[in-house]
């Protein structure tokens, strides 16, 4: 009887030490940030030829571990597939999924997921090669379709058919690596997955004119990071990071000018504010006072970022689009750092 | 008078329950079950404060929900508006498919390949060697993902079927090998079929009667009477008679390159490069471990056996079917349950090449659309638990209906 008693002692003891504790507190005490990312999606996450990994979504964690530790490169970046990203992050695997993730009700709500921001306005389109014929994806009556499990885009994928009125024959596939390999290999006529993604595999291709992505957006992909229900605190830095790239570029501050601007105080206090010359926003967010410094010293503001990753200079070539700030026609608009 | 000899009876003692061997095996199994309690409540209570911790409750509901995603081979009807329980239905049944379709292919290769490999011709006997040795020892993942790139890879793509510069033609004009997957023939079931099924069973049955009438009768007189060739034409004369006088009720579904829209074949029907790949793939692989099985049952009869049917005047092709395989049996048939359990959960394997399996229904699309991951792999772990004991349950009964029947 007495072993027993004591047994649950030491279970109990175990559990209360088991108990979760704020992902910032588990981020400092580890010293690095655990940042769960795509296997392999040019110009997102991909390891480049030196094995580092590069890309619009290892920037943001880039930007959050500078934030959360002060040092842009104390990031384990963790690649992960389309079926165990969720899991990943609900068993706490890594901190925060930088993943190209689409932002949905259900995924907010059910899977116990917050979605602080969105850093990419995507939408699901389709990769066909020119010799198919198709103009458009309606004409895709009866074609065998490539499409990732475990994504938003599967479901759209038949919404799409079944409004049209039209039959497909799905190809699973577990990451664009083996979408590229099935497509190229005629397995299935056409591979559909978000319109940037579209163009990111493209322009892997040994001739990438020899295929178009069709005029359809069939869907609305706000992709973004995402975090764990439940630690407000955490989604605060994920979010407020995200949105002092967005203000770094809407306020002209670039990872060229901002430790001249971050100095002294400016002229202008909301740029003085974000940067720690005035007021304590920092410690507001639990963190110090240089944090939006070394978050557009890490890889620039939001733009620098685009520009390099994905922009029209890059081998993707991809139009700001719905992704430039508010002021020039686009979607991007962070709330006032106030 | 006598006085029986009482032991001296001693106060039981605790520490007896350690020093004395009367006690000792006890505490020890009371202590090892406390133990195990203690860990399967700590378990269980740690999933249930950490499912609270997230704000996960534990629930089936979602089965009934609308899957709303397509899968691409399937043996019943579905479509993306029926549950995910239906989904998870299609892959219970295409991993059976797959499992059993290996299982039967497997035993083929695997007792060829192991009777073979014990063939006193040197060139057979070294190249069985090397086929189970390649197989055996190269990991079964390699070869599913090896064959399945070169079914896409080595193919061609369906418009190449197409108009008159076709570069590709379909195989006796009737079966097309393609990147998309392998269009065939399908019977199509017309008016009189079911008397014709009617007729094939009848002549089934008429060849079983036969075959043990022509038995009964070597037991009794000793003379055989030629059993191959008589039940071959009970079996197919009838049913060729019966098809040409019903008016040929079964006709062939055959696949053609539609003219308009995106090349593809309509009529027919598509097995996928996947479910081949994993067929061919897991057939290969575990007949090379049945092969092994079945070599080493063979060397287990003793060779006298094998003379003495010599002796006797059997041929050694009777020899082997009448002396040395019932025996060997024996020895063959414990190891090739778990043969048979291994190829079933090797189906899991699926998700290499996007075959629509239990797990890439249930375990995959499901299991990350819903968030429901605790109950989706128990379902998962309770179908293959079952799948694998009723393989085991029905091999033990075959197992002893073979065993050496002591009396």
């Amino acid at each position: 009887m007495k072993t027993s008693v004591m047994l649950g002692t030491l279970a109990l003891a175990g559990l209360a030490g088991a108990a979760q504790a704020a992902t910032l507190d588990d981020v400092k005490a580890r010293g690095t940030l655990n940042c769960g990312v795509n296997p392999g999606l040019t110009g997102f996450a991909a390891p480049d030829a030196s094995g580092t990994w590069q890309g619009f979504d290892v920037d943001l964690c880039r930007a959050i571990a500078a934030a959360a530790l002060g040092d842009p490169a104390k990031v384990n970046y963790i690649p992960l597939s389309g079926e165990t990203r969720f899991t990943a992050l609900a068993a706490g695997e890594v901190d925060v999924l930088a993943r190209n993730s689409t932002w949905t009700f259900s995924r907010d709500t059910d899977l116990k997921l917050d979605f602080p921001a969105v850093n990419y306005y995507d939408g699901q389109g389709f990769l066909a090669p020119r010799a198919l014929g198709v103009a458009s994806a309606k004409e895709l009556d009866g074609a065998t379709v490539c499409i990732q499990t475990g994504t938003t885009t599967e479901l759209n994928l038949a919404d799409f058919f079944r409004v049209n009125n039209i039959t497909y024959e799905p190809v699973p596939i577990a990451n664009d690596a083996e979408g590229r390999q099935q497509y190229l290999a005629g397995a299935c006529d056409v591979y559909t997955t978000d319109a940037s993604g579209l163009a990111s595999v493209r322009a892997t291709f040994e001739t990438p004119d020899d295929h178009v992505i069709l005029p359809e957006i069939i869907s609305k992909e706000p992709l973004g990071p995402a975090v764990r229900h439940g630690d407000t605190e955490w989604a605060d830095i994920v979010r407020w990071t995200f949105y002092a790239l967005v203000t770094a570029e809407e306020l002209g501050i670039t990872a060229a000018n901002v430790a001249e601007m971050a100095a002294a105080p400016t002229e202008n206090p909301e740029i003085n504010r974000l940067l720690g010359t005035e007021d304590e926003y920092g410690t507001m967010a639990g963190l110090d006072q240089q944090w939006a410094v070394r978050v557009v010293q890490a890889g620039g503001n939001y733009g620098e970022i685009f520009e390099r990753n994905l922009g029209e200079s890059t081998s993707i070539g991809l139009a700001r689009g719905l992704n430039a700030l508010w002021t020039q026609g686009g979607l991007m608009y962070a709330p006032p750092f106030r | 008078m006598t006085i029986a000899a009482e032991p001296p009876r001693r106060a039981f003692r605790p520490s007896q329950l350690i020093n004395d061997s009367r006690y000792r095996g006890l505490t020890i199994q009371v202590v090892a079950l406390l133990l195990l309690a203690g860990l399967i409540a700590y378990l269980g209570h740690n999933l249930v404060v950490n499912l609270r911790a997230l704000g996960k409750d534990f629930d089936f509901g979602f089965l009934g929900n609308r899957a709303g995603y397509d899968i691409g081979q399937t043996l019943i009807s579905y479509t993306n508006n029926d549950t995910h329980a239906r989904a998870a239905l299609v892959g219970m049944l295409n991993t059976l498919l797959v499992a059993a379709l290996g299982c039967v292919t497997a035993t083929v290769i695997g007792v060829l390949a192991g009777v073979l490999r014990l063939s006193k011709n040197w060139l057979i006997g070294r190249l069985m060697t090397v086929y189970v040795e390649l197989f055996r020892n190269v990991p079964l993942l390699l070869w599913i993902v090896l064959v399945h790139a070169v079914l896409s890879n080595a193919t061609p793509i369906p418009a190449e079927f197409r108009g008159e510069g076709a570069t590709a033609s379909m195989v006796f004009g009737v079966i097309a090998f393609t990147a998309q997957g392998t269009f065939i023939p399908w019977p199509v079931w017309g008016e009189g079929a079911e008397l014709l099924t009617v007729v094939l069973l009848l002549s089934i049955l008429a060849a079983l009667v036969w075959r043990s009438y022509a038995r009964r009768r070597q037991m009794a007189t000793g003379r055989p009477l030629p059993v191959l060739w008589v039940a071959l034409a009970i079996l197919v004369l009838p049913t060729v008679l019966a098809f040409l006088l019903l008016g040929r009720p079964v006709t062939f579904d055959v696949p053609t390159m539609r003219e308009t829209g995106i090349a593809r074949f309509n009529g027919g029907v598509n097995i996928l490069n996947s479910l081949v790949a994993l067929w061919f793939a897991l057939a290969l692989y575990t007949g090379a471990f049945i092969a092994e099985i079945v070599r080493g049952g063979i060397l287990a009869v003793s060779r006298g056996q094998s003379e003495a049917a010599f002796a006797l005047g059997l041929r050694p092709g009777r020899t082997m079917r009448l002396v040395i395989l019932p025996q060997a049996l024996r020895v063959i048939v414990p190891p090739l349950i778990s043969q048979y359990l291994n190829l079933t959960k090797n189906t899991s394997l699926a998700v290499a090449v996007g075959y629509a399996d239990l797990r890439a229904t249930l375990g995959g699309v499901t299991m990350n659309q819903t968030g429901r991951e605790l109950e989706s792999i128990l379902l998962l772990g309770l179908f293959y638990l079952v799948v694998s004991l009723v393989i085991s349950g029905a091999m033990n009964v075959y197992n002893r209906r073979i065993a050496l029947k002591e009396r």
